[in-house]
């Protein structure tokens, strides 16, 4: 019974929110790598175009709840995100057209591009923060919970409860359907595999008769879909505040190398890593021990590796420590 | 002349917009930004260091100003002798525990040969090093914090005068930059630009909760200052005569004697915080000075040359003979101590140290920014381009809010279109920076000013 209790304890608290976070850094990730793998930039601006996206899906649930329609027991900003992923689409291409073309077709170093992303950065934080403002916005709507810690305990008549918000589900099943659909379209179309070949060996697949113009545009929509519904998910298991976007970035970038940056399957399972990590080092386990250990031998301390302020450091100290012993990632990097 | 004259141009016309603000705000604002501005350019002259003359990228800048901060913390600050008797102890254990550790990993580096064994016995003395310190540093950290948490709640520092913090912010700033150097320089471009952002975040997030080393979130107020105070300026007799000297006229048109009076004891006090403020200007301008005598020097030295060949042709600059690696590493440490040194004189100029104020926009990507507008590897360019950058950084917010008055004119004062735009002001800034840094990088990517190398 104890037992049973210390793993439904790891369960709410452990695993379940990192399996959501970890979702929510993987689809940024794959953003990142796939915008590194094709475009061959670092993007600075992955926080703030997931905050873009969030902001207009945002917008369209506030329009969609006005005129009364909503999806019952799901939140609404489900049925906003595909109008927002066509505005956040358009966006990207412009940015492309009016910004990073003028780069890629004069063959500017990486770094270059990097430092031009950060223009981008500025502008679209100024566009979102003067379209919305920098407060807290919480758009959830329709049920919250699917099981609440009261109603499990009496179900089982255990003592720890088991708690799933319904963000939670949502989030990794859509990722998990979102990353299945790419993971398809990567390996098995023809567009899909062009893709590969341009970010192996941009000159041989400009010789195999590949449009690259086809393929940028191609990866900017990917970019957006994966930018719009990731940051929406964020924001509706959490809320939605432009600054926190930002910091997100550095995560996700964490994730992205850790996983290999160009490889999107890497960068998948890299964003679970972070995750991971991240809150079983942070985590105070002494309730745990209280329920596996016999009662003498009882824990004094909260036994917690690390105080949670340094959420964020863990995964940046794991990011230098593979940066330092494989520098190409977990899962070799750089070949999508 | 001729040759200078565009850097001559462009930094009179700076001046002009300071002190057009001067004349049409107010002596104060004008002064406490062209504070900032020579702040600022320190810390992009630290920057064009290691990126225009080396082309290293350092998106670490936050974390070398919080250093710099926290040695002027440590330095200024009287030491609190409760907490040192309180938790002194196990701090100074944990702190030779941690030396010991350094050694001892040293050492097997040295002595063993790299294999599967010696990665595991050093992964393992770093975990059992870390328990052990946490150990004995854990009931002295709750000791310190507890001596009077509402006021101290930490060791305090050294007592010294707050300028000596400028050089220790130097080193300290140099230091981490040495070991972030061993471990990051050997990466591509753009993962070092990630890794050192990401190492300075680690970096403001032990300032932040480490509590017992620097209060934390808790901030420190009141540090010491080179300068003197107003309360004090404001009743000293030279300097009253000095006010009544300099606005001699205008107090000459007063007859009342008691309306003389106040409108001097006005002009006291305003000229106070202006006199404050020139000497801080004073300092920080020898500060700029001195350094850009040293870093023009050094670029047209021998080793500037080198710089650039490294940077232009790594291969052929190590076909040449000259040590990348090595010169790599001592050129990040010396960019990164410039930063260390404006960081130290930022926390001075403001009296007070907030660890939660360290965010990578304002202490990196701005920065970054001035040294891409400014003009990279120039630094009379990196100089103006802190300049220019600070100067619309703080005056975007009046220039914006001019121009949505002019263009929502026909709109009645309460649409609601008016209000919001008005509201949003503040982040008009970003959207300067952001629109300047792409139109320079696209119409003048060498920055405004532009490196010009002649060889004599």
């Amino acid at each position: 019974m104890d037992l049973l209790n210390a793993i439904i304890l790891l369960l709410n608290y452990i695993f379940i929110p990192a399996l959501t976070y970890g979702s929510q850094l993987a689809l940024g990730a794959i953003f990142v790598t796939l915008i590194y793998g094709i475009l061959r930039f670092a993007n600075f601006a992955t926080g703030d175009m997931m905050s873009f996206g969030t902001m207009i899906t945002i917008l369209f649930t506030w329009y969609f709840q006005s005129i009364g329609i909503s999806l019952g027991v799901l939140p609404t900003a489900l049925l906003a995100i595909p109008f927002a992923i066509l505005f956040m689409i358009f966006y990207m291409l412009c940015i492309d057209k009016f910004v990073f073309r003028y780069y890629r077709a004069n063959k500017s170093p990486p770094v270059q591009l990097a430092m031009v992303s950060i223009g981008v950065m500025f502008v679209t934080q100024a566009i979102v923060r003067i379209i919305i403002g920098p407060s807290d916005r919480r758009f959830f709507d329709g049920e919250k919970f699917i099981i609440k810690a009261g109603e499990f305990k009496e179900m089982t008549g255990l003592n720890e409860g088991l708690a799933i918000k319904s963000t939670q589900v949502l989030t990794i099943f859509v990722t998990i359907l979102l990353v299945s659909i790419l993971f398809w379209f990567l390996n098995k179309t023809k567009t899909g595999k062009s893709m590969k070949a341009y970010s192996d060996n941009e000159d041989l697949a400009l010789l195999s008769g590949i449009d690259p113009k086809k393929i940028v545009m191609i990866t900017w929509i990917i970019a957006g879909i994966l930018a719009t519904i990731g940051g929406a998910l964020y924001g509706l298991d959490k809320s939605f505040k432009p600054f926190t976007y930002f910091n997100n970035m550095l995560p996700i970038f964490a994730a992205a190398i850790v996983g290999g940056i160009g490889n999107p399957f890497g960068a998948f399972l890299g964003g679970y890593v972070i995750a991971f990590s991240e809150i079983f080092l942070t985590y105070a386990y002494k309730k745990f021990f209280m329920y596996i250990l016999p009662k003498s031998m009882e824990p004094e301390s909260l036994v917690q590796l690390l105080s949670t302020d340094y959420k964020f450091a863990v995964s940046f100290s794991i990011l230098v420590i593979v940066l330092l012993y494989r520098p190409s990632g977990i899962f070799k990097g750089k070949v999508l | 002349m001729r040759k200078n004259l565009n850097v001559i141009a462009a930094y009179s016309i700076m001046m002009v917009l300071i002190f057009l603000v001067g004349i049409f705000q107010s002596w104060n604002i004008a002064l406490s930004i062209f504070n900032m501005c020579l702040i600022s350019a320190v810390m992009t002259m630290g920057a064009n260091i290691q990126w225009g003359y080396a082309g290293l990228i350092n998106f670490g800048i936050m974390g070398y100003t919080a250093l710099g901060g926290l040695a002027a913390v440590l330095i200024s600050v009287n030491p609190i002798q409760e907490a040192w008797q309180a938790g002194g102890f196990n701090i100074l254990t944990s702190l030779c525990l941690i030396i010991l550790m350094v050694l001892v990993i040293k050492f097997i580096l040295k002595k063993f040969h790299k294999s599967k064994l010696r990665t595991y016995g050093i992964a393992s003395i770093i975990v059992t090093g870390i328990i052990i310190i946490r150990i004995t540093a854990e009931p002295g950290i709750e000791a310190i914090e507890a001596v009077n948490p509402a006021k101290t709640g930490f060791l305090g520092g050294f007592g010294l005068p707050i300028i000596f913090s400028w050089i220790v912010g130097a080193f300290f700033a140099g230091g981490l930059a040495f070991i972030v150097g061993k471990v990051a320089l050997g990466l591509r471009a753009d993962y070092l630009a990630i890794a050192t952002l990401l190492i300075s975040e680690i970096v403001i997030s032990i300032i932040k909760h480490e509590d017992w080393l620097t209060r934390g979130v808790k901030n420190v107020i009141g540090l010491k200052r080179p300068a003197p105070y107003e309360v004090d300026l404001q009743t000293t007799d030279w300097f009253i005569s000095l006010v009544e000297k300099f606005n001699s006229g205008k107090l000459a048109l007063i007859s009342n004697m008691a309306d003389r009076q106040a409108t001097l004891n006005q002009l006291v006090i305003e000229g106070s915080s202006v006199f404050v403020k020139l000497c801080y200007s004073g300092l920080f301008l020898g500060v700029v000075i001195v350094l850009l005598i040293l870093t023009q020097k050094a670029l047209y030295s021998p080793w500037g040359r080198m710089m650039r060949a490294i940077r232009d042709n790594e291969e052929a600059a190590n076909a040449m003979g000259k040590n990348v690696v090595k010169q790599h590493l001592l050129i990040f440490i010396l960019g990164s101590a410039i930063v260390g040194i404006a960081g130290a004189m930022l926390v001075t100029q403001d009296g007070l140290f907030t660890p939660g104020s360290y965010r990578p926009m304002r202490y990196t990507f701005l920065i970054w920014v001035m040294v891409i507008v400014g003009g990279s590897g120039n630094n009379f360019g990196a100089i103006l381009g802190g300049f220019v950058v600070w100067f619309l950084w703080i005056e975007a917010a009046p220039i914006g809010l001019y121009l949505v008055n002019l263009t929502t004119a026909g709109l009645d004062d309460s649409h609601f279109l008016k209000v919001h735009l008005i509201e949003s002001v503040p982040y008009f800034r970003f959207l300067m920076m952001g629109l300047g840094l792409l139109l320079i990088m696209r119409y003048r990517p060498k920055g405004i000013l532009p490196e010009k190398i002649e060889i004599k």
